[in-house]
């Protein structure tokens, strides 16, 4: 058995990374540049929060104490999300959307489809249904990484300026934290560090057929995992939040 | 083709629709019943999608992950309206493009209830129950339409509608039996929604252009005035039955009638609004045409792709 607070910390960094990326998709429902696209990440959008939901019911069910979902939700501080920064970085344009959609969904199927087998049922049962769900999303985010990249020049150029942009979040993903370490140790977590190398394979196999190319870089951009976030996290929060923080207590 | 054929093909075409025969898109049809139609589905399409922008609005802000989720589904869900709205629309031979260009130049129009904001996560419930409520008063007699492509795409946007109608007024609900500041949310929405939603049925019979026509394709049934009255005899009971006021001083149940007699419509309002000048006609508008702009390099490259990936395939069949 796993110490409760680790197991908690360690959900967390599964679940926000859907709620965050749920939320931002969510965003867009309605703005997207054709009717079937729209549809297509706003289906994403439902399984995400989806996926969510039932990692945060069973933190609730962990913390006790009449704790809900939406306690989990909406009611913690910016610093006690732990989402990774990619899934926070904004919808400049629908390269970034696509762009961070796709490096996060490359990386989520990896780690479902090692968490599908983890000690922990729960864990494994909402693994293992997630993973129809995201093998869809990276074929819908692999689609369009080429259908930008190998469309038009202008498309090219502004799909490589998200990859540019982006790529320095990836590191992060296979960074282990205290939390991981019993996770693992327990069998109930994955341990990242081991999907590095699948994740880059898979994703220069896509980007190589888009051709497009992966920056070359040193430097690597993390925070999300310890709850230090970038500035554009506050304002998704203060909408995400806006509701439970105004009128606190209250059924809907 | 003679005069005298052409009106042979008239009244054969006019048999058929009061036979209830539906017509199909490879049938022909009298050029204005192509027209009216037209313009009615598309309109109809366009109000979906400029339907998804005020409730899309709330869709980050929901109060609870089973509200978002709920109205992340119904948003989508007139987007799908939208979709099959514009394919009826298509086989009628005119393309997505040409209507969206229609819709960005204002020269078409889309239901003007679209027009007023949502400030409140009750309007949110009010739009649910009493827009989608109105849609559906408005849209059940059309599953039976003449033309075979919309009424076979209304039965599906009828169901799904009742199924928003009853969340909306689920929410509302909630809000009506929570706390005084969420029933005093719940009752400003109502207010503020009431009037737009009883003129979303139209204007009155005696200013009305298409009736006499639209009943004889069957694009219409009953009158303005008969939906609206139907509208507010089904939805007084809803009202009351949650605790909410309908804000019309002069509602009264008419035991004669067996329905309610109500006040009078500030029809000046309506047709400020349809005019272009409502609250939010600006922002609608500028957010679809932004979207459809900003979208264009995403589109261009998709059909760039699409046609070497053709290429592609040509060559290595050669
Ligand atoms: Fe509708
Ligand atoms: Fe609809
Ligand atoms: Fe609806």
């Amino acid at each position: 058995m796993m110490n409760k607070e680790n197991l908690i910390e360690y959900i967390y960094s599964i679940a926000d990374n859907s709620l965050i990326l749920g939320q931002q998709l969510s965003e867009l429902c309605g703005h997207g540049p054709n009717l079937e696209t729209d549809i297509a990440c706003t289906n994403m959008a439902l399984d995400l929060l989806g996926q969510t939901r039932s990692y945060y019911q069973y933190v609730a069910q962990l913390v006790g104490a009449n704790k809900t979902e939406d306690d989990i939700a909406y009611l913690r501080t910016e610093r006690q999300y732990k989402n990774v920064l990619l899934v926070e970085q904004p919808s400049t344009h629908f390269g970034y959307v696509i762009g961070r959609q796709f490096l996060f969904d490359v990386f989520h199927l990896l780690l479902l489809e090692k968490l599908q087998f983890s000690k922990d049922e729960t864990l494994a049962a909402i693994a293992k249904k997630g993973i129809k769900e995201v093998s869809y999303h990276k074929r819908f985010s692999s689609d369009w990484i080429k259908r930008l990249g190998d469309g038009t020049k202008v498309s090219h150029d502004k799909i490589q300026e998200a990859i540019n942009h982006l790529w320095p979040y990836t590191e992060e993903l296979f960074d282990v934290m205290p939390a991981d370490k019993e996770a693992i140790e327990c069998q109930i977590g994955v341990d990242a560090a081991t999907l590095k190398e699948s994740y880059v394979a898979a994703v220069s196999e896509i980007i190589t057929e888009a051709t497009l190319t992966l920056p070359e870089t040193k430097w690597y951009q993390r925070g999300g995992k310890k709850g230090i976030h970038t500035e554009h996290m506050g304002y998704l929060l203060s909408d995400l939040q806006y509701m439970q923080r105004t009128y606190p207590n209250m059924k809907w | 083709m003679s005069e005298k054929e052409i009106k042979n093909l008239d009244e054969i075409f006019e048999q058929r629709i009061a036979r209830d025969e539906k017509i199909e898109p490879k049938d022909w049809m009298p050029e204005k019943y192509r027209k009216t139609h037209i313009r009615q589905i598309s309109q109809h399409a366009h109000s979906e999608i400029v339907g998804m922008l005020p409730e899309g609005n709330w869709i980050t802000r929901a109060p609870s992950l089973r509200r978002k989720v709920a109205l992340l589904a119904k948003v989508q869900d007139e987007a799908g309206h939208g979709l099959y709205l514009y394919s009826a629309c298509e086989t009628l031979g005119v393309s997505r493009e040409e209507l969206y260009d229609q819709l960005h130049s204002g020269k078409a129009k889309y239901s003007s209830i679209f027009n007023y904001p949502t400030i409140t996560w009750a309007d949110i419930g009010a739009i649910g129950w009493l827009v989608d409520g109105a849609a559906i008063i408005n849209q059940v007699p059309l599953c039976s339409t003449s033309y075979g492509p919309y009424a076979r795409a209304m039965i599906r946007v009828c169901k799904e509608e009742s199924f928003h109608q009853r969340q909306g007024f689920e929410i509302m609900m909630t809000l009506a039996q929570g706390t005084p500041e969420q029933k005093e949310m719940a009752q400003d929405a109502l207010n503020r929604w009431w009037w737009p939603s009883l003129m979303m049925l139209g204007p009155t019979d005696a200013e009305s252009v298409h009736t006499a026509q639209s009943m004889k394709w069957k694009l219409k049934r009953k009158t303005n005035d008969e939906l609206r009255q139907q509208f507010i005899d089904q939805t007084v009971p809803q009202a009351e039955l949650i605790g909410l006021t309908i804000p019309d001083p002069e509602l009264k149940w008419n035991e004669e009638r067996k329905s309610y007699d109500f006040g009078p419509i500030d029809w000046d309002e309506f047709w400020q609004v349809v005019k272009g000048h409502g609250p939010c006609n600006k922002i609608r508008m500028e957010a679809r045409v932004g979207a459809w702009e900003e979208g264009e390099w995403v589109r261009d490259a998709a059909m760039s792709y699409a046609e070497k990936q053709q290429n592609k395939k040509t060559k290595q069949a050669v």
